[in-house]
């Protein structure tokens, strides 16, 4: 028995990354970190600012994703997000202008708790892979 | 009688406006092919979009509660309607074809007493529907500095109508586009984005039966998607739009080049029947001048 399953990663202009020998996902949900396995149960959720990691046979890969929407069915994962892009050729511009623009945000007064919390969460991400 | 020089200055012009209508022809159809790979590679997005919240409404119970993006505000009194259209001109009926779609809907929204609130999207809507609705457009948006299509504009335009709807200044809100079907071909469509409308004719009969675990609850989860099914439309719309009006550019311009053409061979025929006309004169004078003498 094999342990893996499909992973299509879309984005609005095209199909961002699809796979289908991957045995873990782990995905930045809006309430925590899930990995997922092999028949995991149907599942719907959204995201926060993270790292999805995927683990295939041969290798890993990690993206950046600012948000979106996972849905586990049938043993394929779909991950539709407008922003995401592969830590391997992160744009260190990018996500310096990234971090300061969501601190510029943050300096607002007008925010309501839950984005707030986002954009800490995002800052603190985005910092994380700008120091690697 | 136009004179043999006017003739010929005629079909030197004619030729060049062939030329130009030849070569933009070519344009069009290089682009129509970006065009449509770009609307195709989109395509999954919106679909499994689709299927999502497909899911999730069904799963909803509470009717009552769920989200006004989803079931609508109860009340069916100011409609905006959301045109897009091209930047630039010169593609047949495209635009026309959309315009004239949306000024039914309009007809129909204002007979029926309704309050009617119009946002443009690309400038060619925006000239055609001043003449007429200029008090009834609330706003008027161009992108005509973007290259390509992308999501970020399509996301600015979404961002407007929830701003809008959280504002209630609306109870429907309708989108027009054309839709594309092949080059020669494109539809022009109405589609109903605020209450959602479920479309019956994608609908997705695999896995309903399916349970699915929400995480937070649907409520949340619904929220949150409604607003980026929103923008995703309308970038659905866009590449849909920009896919038709390559199309409908290049047939356009394609029959203005045949169009051309048999003015060209006309005109020839004109200016060589003229000149040949001139020849057998001088030749009438030249053979009676001999024959007085």
């Amino acid at each position: 028995m094999s342990n893996l399953f499909n992973i299509d990663i879309v984005n609005p202009e095209q199909s961002f990354l699809s796979k289908d020998n991957v045995f873990e996902v782990v995905i930045p949900a809006v309430e925590g970190e899930i990995g997922i396995l092999k028949d995991h149960i149907p599942i719907i959720s959204f995201l926060k600012p993270g790292i999805i990691r995927v683990f295939s046979e041969s290798e890993e890969q990690s993206f950046y994703v600012e948000d979106g929407i996972v849905e586990f069915k049938d043993n394929t994962l779909s991950v539709l997000t407008s922003s995401i892009f592969d830590l391997k050729d992160a744009d260190k511009n990018f996500v310096s202008e990234s971090i300061s623009s969501a601190e510029a945000e943050l300096s607002k007064d007008n925010i309501d708790d839950q984005k707030r919390f986002l954009l800490n969460h995002k800052v603190e991400v985005l910092k994380s892979i700008s120091i690697n | 009688m136009p004179s043999l020089d006017d003739l010929r200055k005629r079909i030197t012009s004619v030729k060049s406006t062939q030329k130009i209508t030849k070569a933009m022809k070519m344009v069009a159809a290089a682009k129509l092919r970006k065009a449509q790979e770009n609307a195709e590679k989109g395509r999954p997005y919106s679909e499994k979009m689709n299927n999502v919240i497909l899911n999730l409404s069904k799963s909803i119970t509470d009717k009552e509660n769920a989200p006004k993006l989803l079931v609508g505000t109860g009340e069916e009194k100011v409609h905006l309607c959301i045109v897009l259209t091209a930047d630039r001109g010169l593609c047949g009926g495209f635009n026309t074809n959309i315009i004239k779609k949306a000024k039914s809907y309009f007809e129909k929204t204002i007979s029926e007493n309704k309050t009617l609130k119009i946002i443009t999207v690309g400038s060619k809507g925006y000239d055609q529907l001043k003449r007429q609705y200029k008090s009834y457009i609330v706003e008027n948006i161009s992108f005509k500095e973007s290259k390509n299509i992308n999501y970020f504009d399509a996301d600015k335009v979404g961002k407007i109508i929830i701003e809008k709807f959280e504002k209630n200044e609306f109870d429907v809100c309708a989108i027009f586009y054309n839709k594309f079907k092949n080059v020669i071909t494109q539809i022009p469509q109405e589609q109903q984005i605020v209450p959602l409308n479920e479309d019956k004719d994608d609908k997705d009969d695999s896995g309903n039966d399916n349970d699915y675990e929400f995480e937070p609850d649907e409520d949340e989860i619904l929220s949150n998607l409604l607003p980026k099914n929103i923008s995703t439309q309308i970038f659905k719309a866009m590449l849909e739009n920009s896919a038709s009006e390559q199309g409908s550019r290049m047939t356009a311009m394609d029959n203005a080049t045949r169009n051309a053409g048999e003015l060209v061979d006309r005109l020839t025929i004109e200016y060589n029947r003229s000149r040949q006309a001139a020849i057998t004169k001088e030749l009438i004078e030249i053979i009676s001048g001999a024959e007085s003498l």
